[in-house]
């Protein structure tokens, strides 16, 4: 495998196969418009008690991403192709029967707004215990205990009796901690949280993602966090994957990649967020623009219509020559896809300092 | 829940009320003349003004309602010294024209209708949901476009279209089943069941098509929910999926057609159906009655009717109750 397609260390050869080992992953849709790349060529690498955030705008392909690992397009017109490698095994070929033991038990997932994907009509306690009861052979009793007892676990107060409530009658913070019940009632090795804490307000958010870091921990599970919110990543993850337009910009360990952002999308997504300690009548600085369409991505660098720092490199090569992705010197493992060159990231990071600074 | 339960019957019977009222009045606004009718052709003036008296017609309006309105709760006598026609409670009146009390009348009837309606009720609907959650299932592929086809079918033809079209081949050509029509359970279940296949089979064929529809758009739209995604990222089977999860969602529209469906076909409203199979049940009654200006009969029918139509709508919000717990009232 060359550098371009995977972020590994040189030394691969050696190690372990990762935990998780997702290879050229491409999820297209057919459609009367054309063809919709909505994930086209992505790869990362996770391993077991660590966390990936998958950064990216709406459209950016994270979901249909963290769906693919699920194996939810089976049986749907999408195509998929290249590989997920989970614990040796290769996901994206195999039979729906073998995919579905998968999920749930193997494979589990958190979705964004547990309003809508908690089912209206069954108590919280019946959707835990169902989600348990597929996988294991156990009484009615033994899963709906076990229900209560996950519903302890992720801090809600009064289990045995909450355990009887309909979604409805639970609040916001606490439908996503059951979700998060009903998601870890299996044990999964691989827990995928999509947009856990957007549909949260902020204090719930904290409480959310310290929830999932100290069920980490407990499980010793590899985590996916797919989110917008870079503010989200910066606190729980160990490695980052920003994507945009369905392809990977920027992958590395969350230090490299919050520290020295190295594509400026990156950039753009840092700088549309609030600062604590920033000024408060600074402006937030939005990327202008909107994502691109996954028919027609622009050619070049997907980015180059909204990218300020086109004008830098020469020749217009934005415009015409997709990026490849390159280790950024003095890293391990960290890739970006961006024509600019090293000393002209710096300058425009030193003038950005600058301004900040003002 | 019981307060929910009183609230809503309290409700019914006022809508009942109105109706009673719309329908006495809409009857004095149209020109006839019942006791000109009663009387026959060789009619003198004095045996007119007997037959007004008799029938309570020489009363004012108000006064005729109050009776009638009274006779619901407390029973009424009819007639004078001569000929007593004794109406119990809940008295609807006594018909014009047979001197019969309209109840007996509608009791007689309603085992027909009740036996046509509640049939074909469960026929349609389960046929109808089954059709329609395949389709949805194979959305797109041949049995979809085969069942929306078939509702097509169903929904373009008439009644008495198909009725006579299935009388005359498998009554008359074929000869498998026996001329329809209504035999009482009691006197002959077989009888009973075979008469009824045909009347049956025609309101499936013609209620068949709006089940299929509406299940299938109804499924269609939860398929697309976020927690139909969460049962299959649970691991749960596709069968346990759709049925459970999908159609549960996805049978809350259907219960409440089906609740007016239901409450009116066994309130006497399949009368083409009744009377292409020859089966005397109330919508012949009704039809009759408005034809003679019986108004006892036409106020009789149509609040049977409307009672059944009220008290299934308020059945339906009991079970959305059930189906539904965000529904569920203090």
């Amino acid at each position: 495998m060359s550098l371009q397609t995977s972020p590994q260390p040189a030394d691969v050869t050696t190690a372990p196969p990762p935990f998780l080992d997702v290879r050229d992953l491409r999820v297209h849709f057919p459609t009367e418009d054309g063809l919709v790349r909505s994930v086209d060529g992505v790869s990362f690498t996770l391993e077991k008690g660590q966390t990936l955030g998958i950064v990216g705008e709406s459209g950016s392909g994270k979901s249909v991403t963290s769906l693919a690992l699920l194996g939810l397009h089976k049986g749907t017109r999408a195509q998929v192709s290249g590989e997920i490698w989970l614990d040796g095994r290769e996901l994206v070929g195999l039979p729906e029967q073998e995919m579905r033991a998968l999920r749930g038990s193997t494979v589990s997932m958190i979705f964004q707004d547990p309003l809508s994907a908690l089912h209206p009509f069954f108590t919280v306690g019946a959707q835990i215990a169902e989600a348990y009861r597929v996988h294991h052979r156990v009484s009615k009793k033994e899963a709906r205990d076990r229900a209560v007892e996950m519903l302890r676990r992720v801090g809600i107060p009064q289990p045995e009796l909450r355990v009887k409530d309909y979604p409805h009658q639970f609040s916001g913070g606490m439908r996503q901690r059951a979700m998060i019940a009903m998601s870890l009632v299996c044990d999964p090795a691989l827990l995928i949280a999509d947009e856990p804490t957007t549909a949260l307000d902020v204090t719930v958010q904290a409480q959310i993602l310290d929830l999932i870091r100290d069920l980490q921990e407990e499980f010793g599970s590899a985590v996916v966090i797919i989110t917008h919110d870079l503010g989200v990543v910066a606190d729980v993850a160990d490695d980052i994957l920003v994507m945009y337009g369905g392809r990977r910009v920027e992958y590395g360990t969350a230090r490299d990649v919050l520290k020295q952002p190295e594509h400026p999308y990156t950039w753009g997504l840092l700088q549309s967020m609030p600062q604590i300690e920033g000024d408060v009548s600074r402006r937030l600085n939005p990327i202008p623009g909107s994502p691109p369409s996954l028919i027609n991505l622009p050619g070049g660098c997907a980015f180059h219509p909204r990218c300020t720092y086109k004008g830098w490199v020469p020749e217009g090569r934005c415009t015409v020559e997709r990026p490849e992705l390159l280790a950024v010197s003095g890293t391990a493992g960290h890739i970006a896809a961006c024509h600019l060159t090293a000393e002209s990231k710096t300058q425009i990071r030193g003038d950005g300092a600058a301004r900040a600074a003002k | 829940m019981l307060r929910y339960l009183v609230r809503r019957l309290l409700a019914a019977a006022v809508i009942l009320l109105v109706i009673t009222v719309i329908t006495f009045f809409i009857f004095f606004a149209l020109p006839s003349n019942p006791a000109l009718l009663a009387c026959g052709k060789t009619c003198s003036p004095s045996r007119l003004a007997e037959i007004r008296h008799s029938l309570g017609l020489d009363q004012g309006i108000a006064t005729q309602f109050w009776e009638f309105f009274k006779g619901l709760f407390v029973g009424r006598d009819y007639g004078d010294q001569s000929v007593r026609i004794h109406c119990g409670a809940p008295c609807l009146g006594v018909s014009f024209q047979t001197d019969t009390p309209v109840l007996t009348t509608l009791l007689d009837d309603f085992p027909a209708d009740l036996s046509l309606g509640l049939g074909a009720a469960v026929a349609f609907v389960v046929l109808g949901v089954g059709l329609g959650t395949v389709a949805a299932v194979r959305r797109g592929k041949a049995a979809d476009k085969a069942a929306v086809g078939l509702a097509l079918v169903g929904v373009s033809v008439q009644i008495y279209f198909v009725g006579l079209l299935l009388l005359y081949l498998l009554v008359d050509k074929l000869q498998i089943l026996p001329a329809s029509g209504y035999t009482p359970i009691t006197e002959d279940p077989a009888g009973w069941f075979q008469g009824l296949i045909l009347p049956w089979a025609t309101l499936v064929i013609v209620y068949l098509a709006m089940y299929t529809r509406l299940t299938r758009s109804s499924m269609l739209e939860v398929f697309s929910e976020d927690y139909m995604r969460t049962a299959r990222a649970k691991g749960l089977p596709a069968g346990t999926v759709v049925l459970k999860h999908g159609l549960r969602a996805a049978i809350t529209p259907i219960i409440t057609i089906f609740g007016m469906d239901v409450g009116a076909l066994i309130g006497g409203s399949a009368v083409i159906t009744e009377s292409v199979f020859g089966i005397n049940g109330i919508g012949k009654l009704a039809v009759d009655s408005v034809q003679n200006s019986d108004l006892p009969v036409i106020l009789g029918t149509t609040l049977f009717a409307a009672t059944f139509v009220v008290l299934a709508n308020v059945v339906v919000d009991l079970v959305y109750g059930l189906v539904d717990p965000r529904v569920r009232l203090a």
